[in-house]
């Protein structure tokens, strides 16, 4: 469990990326304790706010000596249009870093790093220390069209090996980002690769990961209510160390889980072996 | 009045805590959550969630959807059951020197008792809340709080095998005719005290799916929402307790409480406890905020002690020191 601040953030800038927004806050102590594949949780509105649930977003930049965090955000309801008018000087009640990051390189490696869409917010920052480790790294950039890339050029600035893919080919490959994922892992050896989207997007990940011989550590984007590992909404059939599967917070427990122990094909059941099925009439 | 003045001492069972605040059950987890939020010994108590005979999944996803000041669930009582309960997590509260107050529930009279049993002697626990808004598995699903004979039956059943000195809660839903009809059956069948109230069945349908937003289907209602009818049911049950129609016991109110002057709504109500629920999850810093903000707007209104607000909106209007103050801030010298 990460170990969080809640405090009132000053909102230092709101600037546009493609389709997103970046939402550069102060945040006093905070940044220091980010890791990579650690989110935030921000309040809407203030305590008469009638939109209680609180809403995640990935951790993009921590600046401990500037001491501000940058998060991406993408426009998708009522809540994130209005955390978007937030004004530059006001501020918004922040909780983080929440979550488990990804496991921290023990030495250098060579990772490939698969987005989808501003998933590849939290991966930055983790592929710039594998470098800086002296190891090597390559994306994989996908998202449904071109203006839904996140971060191509910061990609690019760290490797040449950078595909991007979109599904209606308004930039580089036409497909999704699992299409040219098998070649990318042999091209460049990756020994590990961590990803962030869509559910479904990291069942394929790991599937083509494994089959390559390299490792998947995947940071999933579940709905949330809390962020804080109370409302028990982000749940995920998981299997653990002993075996047994059991519905585990994302919140807490993940967002960033190693692929191979995520049941992706069961997200939305209860499967009849995960524990305490019986109690829920599964057999 | 300084607000440091002011006694907030808040009856419980027939004893005492040391102030009014707690959580309400299935919004603080266990506790180790919240406490990295704030010091779990400063709160009156802390309410677990529900806590079953056995391991139990809960509901498959989506368990949640955001409503007007509100949100139904569908969450199922998830939980690893009552024994990785007393060895795991329990400990852990004890050791911090939190008060707990246990909920338990059972699909069956047997289960709940089975759980409570459980409880036996283990440090930490300062009472046992019993959510008999649960269906019963012996009588075709119905739930157990919606009829005072299967309300009594469970409370019976837990209070029998409860220590005496141990406090036992009866966890009220308000999807009920006569909400006094229930707490008078759980008051005589032994309770000590009367939480209220559960949430309210409701049920949201997403416009772009066009089927139900939660995988249960129907879900409960909570938050700020339903905050009137909570109060209303407190008001209620105070009232009959006044007109000496069913047996005087603590009431612990809840139901959208957001801040210290909702939480005062509920003492005038006639609640000697609050409870704070769906609001941790838009703050999880809100128990112990709201218990600050509650201890200040007694001190504002005069209070020198809790129990003195207790029922007062049951008294005519005649004692013009506890008249709000239109200048916050500034207490009334009694």
């Amino acid at each position: 469990m990460a170990h969080p601040l809640q405090l009132r953030a000053e909102v230092l800038g709101i600037t546009a990326a493609g389709a997103y927004q970046q939402l550069l806050l102060h945040a006093p102590g905070v940044a220091a304790r980010v890791r990579p594949g650690h989110f935030a949780a921000l309040a809407v509105g203030g305590e008469d706010s009638s939109m209680l649930l609180r809403r995640a977003f990935w951790i993009h930049r921590a600046d401990p000596a500037a001491e501000t965090v940058s998060l991406v955000v993408a426009e998708r309801g009522r809540g994130t249009r209005e955390l978007l008018r937030s004004r530059v000087g006001g501020t918004v009640d922040l909780v983080a870093p929440l979550g488990t990051a990804f496991p921290q390189p023990a030495g250098p490696m060579t990772a490939l790093f698969v987005a989808g869409g501003y998933g590849s917010a939290p991966l930055f920052a983790l592929a710039e220390q594998i470098a800086a480790q002296g190891g090597a790294v390559g994306f994989i950039l996908g998202a449904t069209t071109a203006e839904r890339l996140f971060g191509v050029e910061t990609a690019r600035a760290l490797t040449p090996d950078v595909l991007v893919t979109t599904d209606d080919g308004s930039a580089g490959i036409k497909g999704l980002a699992t299409l040219p994922l098998a070649e990318a892992v042999k091209a460049i050896g990756a020994q590990a690769v961590y990803s962030c989207g869509p559910a479904a997007m990291l069942r394929a990940v790991t599937e083509v990961a494994t089959a390559e011989g390299a490792r998947s550590f995947c940071a999933v984007e579940e709905r949330m209510a809390c962020g804080v590992g109370v409302c028990m909404t982000c749940v995920l059939p998981v299997v653990g160390e002993d075996g047994v599967s059991r519905f585990v917070r994302s919140c807490v427990d993940g967002p960033c889980f190693d692929g191979t122990r995520v049941r992706w094909d069961d997200i939305g059941t209860i499967p009849a072996d995960v524990d305490g099925a019986a109690a829920m009439g599964v057999h | 009045m300084d607000a440091h003045d002011v006694d907030l001492t808040a009856p419980f069972g027939n004893g005492t805590l040391p102030n009014p605040v707690t959580t309400a059950s299935g919004c603080a987890g266990y506790g180790r959550e919240l406490a990295r939020f704030q010091p779990l010994a400063e709160l009156g108590s802390i309410t677990t969630k529900t806590i079953m005979p056995y391991p139990r999944a809960g509901q498959p996803t989506p368990r949640l959807a955001e409503t007007p000041s509100g949100m139904l669930n569908s969450i199922g009582l998830p939980g690893a059951g009552i024994e990785h309960f007393v060895e795991h997590e329990l400990p852990w509260l004890a050791e911090r020197g939190a008060r707990v107050l246990v909920s338990i529930a059972g699909e069956r009279v047997e289960e709940f008792a089975e759980t409570a049993e459980a409880l036996a002697g283990r440090p930490g626990v300062v009472g046992i809340e019993v959510n008999i808004s649960f269906p019963n598995a012996a009588n075709r699903g119905l739930v157990f709080g919606c009829n005072p004979a299967t309300s009594y039956d469970v409370i019976a059943a837990v209070r029998e095998v409860t220590d005496p000195a141990l406090p036992v809660y009866a966890k009220l839903t308000p999807d009920v005719t006569s909400i006094t009809e229930i707490a008078a059956a759980c008051v005589r069948a032994g309770a000590d005290g009367l939480s209220m109230i559960n949430t309210l069945l409701g049920m949201a349908i997403d416009t772009t799916t066009m089927r139900p937003a939660l995988a249960g289907g129907t879900g409960g209602l909570s938050g700020p929402a339903v905050r009137p009818v909570a109060v209303r049911c407190v008001y209620q049950v105070q009232a009959a307790m006044r007109a000496g129609t069913m047996p005087v016991v603590p009431i612990l109110g809840m139901g959208g409480i957001r801040t210290g002057l909702d939480a005062l709504e509920f003492v005038l109500a006639g609640a000697s406890g609050i409870a704070v629920g769906t609001t941790v999850f838009n703050d999880p810093s809100a128990p112990l905020r709201v218990l600050t903000e509650l201890r200040q707007a007694l001190a504002e209104r005069g209070f020198g002690k809790l129990t003195d607000a207790i029922g007062l909106a049951h008294q005519p209007h005649h004692n013009p020191q506890h008249q709000p103050q239109h200048q916050p801030h500034q207490g009334v010298q009694p």
